[in-house]
């Protein structure tokens, strides 16, 4: 419970003015009843119309984070708002109403691998209206060219390059003009220039559409180009947030460690172990 | 138009589904379909019914009118009463009808027949719940041999 | 000693969570009110997978045990002179047990694995977890119309089934072996009872389409996303399935038959 005071009173005030879409409070999360403690005592303010973005070593359940907020998993303490809406509290109906002002590109795109590009994108607005087809097309043409893939409609998704394909998702997330949208690692496996199209793309949406973004990465430089806000989570808590100039200048050894990709810190080079000496000298007295 | 050929597909599908069903229930299973219209019921008691089972047909010249529905024992003298679902397309039995257990073949099944007794304005005819007094046991084989064995001792 | 109560302990836990996910799972998938406009193209697509492809090999084996069973018959019924009981002896092993059972069996290895794979495929390429934040109850999506296809199609199947299997006895007894026609017929006609065994027939058919169609889309909806999750799910849906189908005929036949 110390740790959880502490983030707590460690709760961002730089930008409490600003109107925070998702509100984060004091969550503890674990995986399998406990065995695997992966939050303790979480706390964030995601800013509307903002990119916020999420970063932290692999492994530290970042896609998990968005899960939370997404209600596809429970924290076993806390809570998250959407919107003013307590989405754990809310029954299945609502929740499922409630996901539609959400939306999430998942790493591997999830699109769905037995319809075509276009039909991927239709998908959503098919299944939440009974718009007809002609007015569809346009909405998807529209989201298409938003992405630059008008002219890959007809393709399946096997077809596409990883790039495209990534594109292709967040052609679908942004079908239902959502409030939210939060990207699960969307540079990882990419190459430097789709990496470099899908950093333009998370901008100008967010400008355009007036989204607001969480963006969870490891991928440090790309994300602090674009970020109006970062968070770093490490050892199952926030350890550091501000906005980009701030946290450069962070002289807090983890958050100067993960910045530049130091090998050896606050964060271990080693999985703990006993020490070397005790292990391959030990084997022999147990023998 | 892909979606049609799946509907289409679909539809034989079923279509096939429905014709292996009337084949099943007109050329596999019995169609003249006793005990499944409007039925009544007559009761008949027997000193011995051999392998009479429920659902052994009931049969008027081998022709089959019911099924046995029910057998139990009643009476002081524990009877077997045997209980028979007769179809109402045959309704017009006198009361002077006999019932006796038979066998169809050797090894065969065995079944109830029902010989009609005669008809004039002195009999009633047996309506649904009665009783039918003039019976014929089955044939037990060891009984059959004992007799035999008997009267061979008596010559 | 204790290691081991407490691992007993677990995996029991475990089952009952498994089986009251399976139960949920069902419950949601199946419980609300449907919206028949967009379902029906969904259960007509998966009626096709699930139905329409497995009819062959369902009346190609249905031909060969009706053949099978019309030789062994024979030769067995032929010794106490009673070759004319091979009418209702193909008829009745075949409605009665072969077809629902045979069906069943089938259906859990063509299309059971199938419909486990394909939802564990969907749920580790995170399609299932992209419908849910798309606010698309995958239960009902993706669940609910195969559920509905398996559950119609079997009955169909089975009944297919044994027709062939009966024309396939008919076949090797009369065509070949030279048991009289009229008394293969009339022998099967007498014996062969509408309610007693057709009926029977696919009522248990309906519950191995029940039991096998549930087991196949619990075990994909719940199975570990990886390449060795699917694929232990996909084994682990014929096994289980085939197992609740074969003790359950026991069962439904002492219900039914005993």
């Amino acid at each position: 419970m110390q740790t959880a005071q502490n983030s707590t009173s460690t709760q961002p005030q730089t930008h409490a003015e600003d109107e925070a879409l998702v509100v984060i409070d004091n969550i503890d999360f674990a995986h399998g009843f406990g065995a695997h403690q992966v939050y303790r005592g979480l706390s964030m303010r995601i800013p509307k119309g903002k990119i916020t973005a999420v970063m932290g070593p692999s492994g530290i359940g970042k896609t998990t984070l968005l899960r939370l907020i997404g209600a596809q998993l429970r924290p076993q303490q806390g809570s998250i708002t959407f919107a003013g809406e307590n989405i754990h509290a809310l029954g299945r109906s609502d929740l499922y109403e409630l996901r539609k002002r959400m939306s999430m590109l998942f790493q591997s795109g999830a699109l769905f691998t037995d319809m075509t590009v276009y039909d991927n994108i239709a998908f959503p607005i098919r299944e939440h209206s009974y718009l007809p087809e002609e007015i569809i097309e346009t909405i998807v043409k529209l989201k298409l060219e938003a992405v630059g893939l008008r002219g890959a409609r007809h393709l399946m998704p096997a077809e596409l390059s990883g790039g495209m394909a990534r594109r292709a998702a967040l052609a679908r997330s942004i079908a239902l003009d959502p409030e939210l949208i939060m990207y699960d690692e969307p540079f990882a496996g990419q190459d430097p220039i789709s990496m470099g199209v899908i950093v333009k793309l998370i901008k100008e949406l967010n400008q355009s559409l007036g989204l607001t973004s969480i963006v969870v990465t490891h991928d440090v430089a790309e994300v602090m180009t674009i970020a109006d806000y970062v968070y770093i989570i490490a050892d199952k808590k926030v350890v550091g947030h501000g906005t980009p100039s701030q946290l450069e200048s962070s002289d807090d050894p983890l958050v100067h460690q993960f910045l530049h990709g130091e090998a050896d810190g606050p964060v271990p080079f080693h999985y703990a172990a006993p020490p070397l000496e005790d292990e391959l000298l030990g084997g022999n007295n147990a023998g | 138009m892909e979606s049609r050929n799946t509907q289409l597909a679909v539809g034989f599908f079923v279509i096939i589904g429905v014709l292996a069903l009337l084949f099943l229930g007109l050329q596999a299973a019995n169609t003249s379909v006793v005990t499944n219209g409007e039925t009544y019921k007559l009761y008949a008691k027997f000193d011995n019914i051999g392998g009479l089972k429920e659902r052994s047909p009931v049969k008027v010249g081998g022709v089959v009118v019911g099924r046995v529905s029910k057998i139990s024992l009643s009476g002081d003298y524990y009877e077997p009463l045997v209980e028979m679902t007769i179809s109402t397309e045959y309704s017009e039995f006198s009361d002077t009808t006999s019932v006796s257990i038979l066998t169809s073949g050797l090894l065969g099944e065995q079944y109830i027949g029902l010989n009609p007794g005669f008809i004039d304005e002195t009999v009633e005819m047996l309506k649904d719940g009665d009783q039918i007094y003039d019976t014929k046991s089955a044939l037990v084989l060891e009984d059959l041999i004992g007799q035999f064995l008997f009267s061979q001792g008596n010559d | 000693m204790l290691d081991r109560v407490a691992a007993l302990g677990r995996t029991t836990l475990d089952t009952i969570a498994g089986a009251g996910a399976a139960f949920f799972m069902l419950l949601r998938a199946l419980v609300g009110k449907p919206n028949l406009r967009k379902s029906w193209p969904l259960l007509m697509q998966q009626m096709y997978s699930v139905g329409v492809l497995s009819l062959v090999i369902i009346v190609v084996s249905g031909l060969f045990i009706g053949m099978v069973l019309g030789l062994q018959g024979y030769t067995i019924l032929v010794d106490f002179g009673a070759e004319q009981s091979l009418g209702p002896m193909v008829a009745l092993s075949l409605l009665r047990e072969l077809g629902p059972v045979v069906t069943a069996l089938l259906f859990a290895g063509r299309a059971g694995s199938a419909l486990t794979a394909e939802i564990g495929l969907m749920k580790a390429t995170e399609q299932l977890s992209s419908l849910e934040m798309m606010g698309v109850d995958p239960l009902r999506r993706v669940i609910s119309p195969r559920f509905w296809a398996g559950f119609y199609s079997m009955p169909i199947l089975a009944m297919v089934f044994s027709a062939v299997g009966i024309y396939g006895g008919y076949l090797v007894g009369v065509r070949w072996l030279g048991v009289d026609d009229g008394a293969f017929w009339s022998v099967m006609q007498s014996n062969v009872e509408w309610g007693q065994d057709i009926v029977n027939g696919i009522i248990k058919s309906l519950v191995f389409a029940f039991v096998v169609t549930w087991i196949a889309l619990h075990k994909g909806y719940s199975c570990t996303p990886t390449s060795v999750g699917i694929s232990r799910a996909t084994t682990s849906t014929v096994v289980t399935a085939s197992l609740a189908v074969l003790g359950l005929d026991f069962v439904l036949t002492a219900l039914m038959f005993g």
